[in-house]
């Protein structure tokens, strides 16, 4: 299906689909902590804004409120939690560059094809408006584990973890308008305990190894030192 | 009032409780207390689904069957027996300076947290509800296994905190693709999510996307089952956290996300007649239980060790319910049964062996039963009754699944076999000379309570000679809703 057939509403939802995956991309390869929690707001607050369109185009109301709860945890609360870490801990200088950023940029374009592949079967069934947005979805999930992979900076890791979390809610809403209203509240508690748990972690990792590299984790293994 | 929620009630209280109260020398025993309580209402809940058969709560959320409420019985008994357990643990670990007040507080409420995240991930109807109270579990558990503050414990603790996270994720996803699955076909838009209504309707389902959906909600909830190779996290969080979470950790938190695959591969048989989510659950089964007996060969921590063996079982119930049919899934249900009480019973004796000794190194841990013979046949016994010897519930299930597999499968008796046989090799090179073998000087006795131990490998050793009546009418009953026939 060619783009110009499709409803300016579904364009719409594309393009904004298309800036929360770019946004995806740029944290990838940001190496400045306080842009990299900066852009993690940006994309929350492009997921809670493509909510709001699906839930004008589509009709389902209660996914506002879905959108937001969204904007308060994803665009507002968690990042200003981060920045606040970031600045209390002294890292809002800090640049940590990525290690062989081509490769990890292609690897991940290569995820973005393999998520259309694998989600074929599942867009040619629905029949909802917004179908082709589900490899998307998947997508951040996947790029949020490969920046999971990539970066060694335990906010970094955060940030990533968190970026799965948006991916997961991006994909309740545009393959079935959101789960029941139970489970996203649930969900919202899980995420905000999560990143409370980080903030305290933070301080403890800092304690024990003097850095917040997570390679510096390593003392347990099977192989006596 | 409905017999579920006294079950749910008493952690979620539970919780608030011991943070007022938690800083008070008699936290402990009111968290004993709680947990006798719970025990009491899980087994009040049992009788209601004896007579009745299925429980549900008004509202539909909440649903108790055969299957489930066995584990709701074990997992409020061993919850009790560990906070019995734990209450002189902590006390003596507080002297010895390893936690303060305010971290008994922590862990009181957070004991209780993991409780109630347990008890709603086994209760509940709903698949986005079970998610939920998963994730809870790892959120209630993950300042337990770095409460001691070592770099070591904060590092499993990150571990644990990262993979688990991740890895549940992926069951997320698999939720949301259930719910997309069943979108398409006529269920009402509120009841997507619920258990039986998707049982129910499962055949009507797109068995592409149940597929799909499946392999998320295997790998998500399979990392919390400790299934190779996602298992990293489960041996350092075992081994560093403090030894009652080990026991809970071990005993429960994996049987309860065995129970989340084992719900998920349910719904998915009734989609699909090809079989391939039993063969995937074949496949991380056999490959977790082969890569746990090696690794029991290379170890230097007693809890590490008993991690491993944890990984083996687990594996082999994998293994077991992949195979399906009636004899292999009630093998597996006993598995899970004796398992959860052998290897808690042995967590508890570790804890003590290791305050005897003043370190968790195998190379310095000798001559226990010299020195406190309850600890050193408590820890005999238990490894035992783990490695699978007659007359012990463990080999009464193993039994039944390797006869299970020579029905079915029969060459892979072999590596079932050979690994049962390395796995043995592997404890025993370590347990015997930490348990036979010189003292070393000075080392003294403890105060130390085994009731809880002995009681748990007794009711083993029961199960093992016969298992009473009703009991095997309950795992009937949980055989024909899992597999579709009874082997009684």
């Amino acid at each position: 299906m060619a783009i110009n057939e499709l409803s300016l509403d579904q364009q719409g939802i594309i393009l904004l689909a298309a800036l929360v995956l770019f946004s995806s991309f740029s944290m990838l390869a940001q190496p400045r902590l306080l842009s990299l929690v900066n852009t993690f707001a940006l994309q929350g607050l492009l997921l809670s804004a493509t909510t709001v369109l699906v839930a004008l185009v589509s009709g389902h109301h209660h996914l506002y409120l879905s959108a937001l709860l969204t904007l308060l945890l994803k665009a507002l609360l968690i990042p200003w939690m981060l920045r606040r870490l970031v600045n209390r801990l002294g890292l809002h200088g800090e640049i940590e560059p990525l290690e062989r950023p081509n490769l990890v940029l292609l690897g991940a374009a290569a995820l973005v094809v393999f998520c259309y592949y694998v989600s074929l079967p599942i867009v040619q069934l629905s029949t909802m408006l917004t179908r082709n947005t589900i490899a998307i979805s998947m997508s951040v999930v996947l790029l949020g584990m490969l920046m999971m992979i990539a970066r060694r900076q335990v906010v970094a890791h955060v940030v990533g973890f968190m970026s799965i979390e948006n991916g997961l809610f991006f994909a309740a809403v545009v393959s079935t308008y959101g789960m029941p209203m139970v489970v996203e509240l649930g969900i919202a508690f899980d995420v905000l305990v999560a990143a409370v748990l980080f903030g305290v972690f933070f301080f403890h990792i800092r304690e024990s190894i003097d850095s917040l590299d997570v390679d510096r984790l390593n003392r347990l293994s099977e192989v006596e030192r | 009032m409905n017999p579920i929620f006294p079950v749910l009630l008493i952690p979620l209280l539970g919780v608030p409780l011991l943070l007022l109260i938690g800083h008070s020398r008699r936290a402990a025993q009111v968290n004993v207390l709680l947990n006798v309580a719970g025990f009491g209402a899980s087994l009040w809940l049992a009788l209601e689904v004896h007579d009745r058969g299925l429980v549900m709560s008004p509202g539909r959320q909440l649903f108790v069957d055969a299957f489930n409420v066995y584990l709701i019985v074990l997992t409020t008994f061993v919850g009790m027996t560990t906070a019995i357990f734990s209450a002189p643990y902590m006390e003596h670990e507080r002297q010895r300076g390893r936690v303060n007040q305010r971290r008994l507080q922590l862990y009181h409420a957070s004991y209780q947290g993991f409780m109630l995240a347990m008890l709603l991930t086994l209760s509940t109807n709903n698949m986005g509800v079970m998610w939920v109270a998963m994730e809870g579990a790892t959120l209630a558990t993950v300042l337990l296994v770095s409460l001691y503050r070592t770099p070591e414990s904060i590092e499993a603790a990150w571990k644990y905190f990262i993979l688990c996270g991740v890895g549940i994720a992926q069951a997320l996803f698999g939720t949301v693709l259930l719910y997309f699955a069943a979108s398409g076909s006529d269920v009402p838009a509120e009841d997507r999510l619920l258990w039986t209504v998707l049982h129910a309707h499962s055949p009507s389902f797109d068995p592409v996307v149940m597929m799909l959906a499946f392999v998320f909600l295997l790998v998500g909830y399979g990392t919390k089952v400790g299934l190779v190779p996602l298992h990293n996290w489960l041996p350092d969080a075992h081994s560093e956290g403090p030894t009652p979470m080990s026991a809970v950790l071990s005993g429960l938190l994996l049987n309860d996300a065995l129970y989340a695959v084992v719900r998920s591969k349910m719904l998915v048989d009734g989609a699909l007649d090809s079989g391939l989510p039993g063969h995937l659950m074949m496949g991380f089964g056999l490959l977790s239980f082969l890569v746990a007996v090696l690794f029991l060969h290379r170890q230097h921590d007693i809890k590490r060790l008993f991690s491993y063996s944890s990984i083996e079982h687990m594996g082999l119930m994998t293994f077991a319910f992949g195979i399906g049919g009636p004899l292999a899934t009630f093998g597996a249900l006993l598995h899970m049964t004796v398992h959860s009480l052998t290897k808690s019973a042995i967590f508890v004796t570790v804890g003590h062996a290791a305050q005897l000794a003043g370190t968790q190194k195998i190379d310095h841990i000798r001559g226990l039963i010299r020195t406190q013979p309850a600890i050193g046949w408590g820890l005999l016994l238990g490894t035992v009754a783990i490695a699978g010897f007659p007359p012990f519930g463990v080999f009464t299930s193993e039994f039944l699944l390797l006869s299970a597999t020579m029905k079915s499968w029969p060459w892979l008796v072999v590596p079932l076999l050979a690994g049962i046989a390395i796995a043995f090799a592997g404890l025993f090179r370590y347990i015997q000379p930490m348990v036979y073998g010189a003292a070393p000087e000075g080392q003294q006795p403890i105060r130390a309570n085994m009731t809880a131990v002995y009681l748990h490998l007794l009711l083993v050793l029961w199960l093992g000679l016969a298992i009473p009546g009703p009991l095997a009418r309950w795992f009937g009953e949980a055989t024909t809703l899992i597999a579709g026939s009874s082997p009684l």
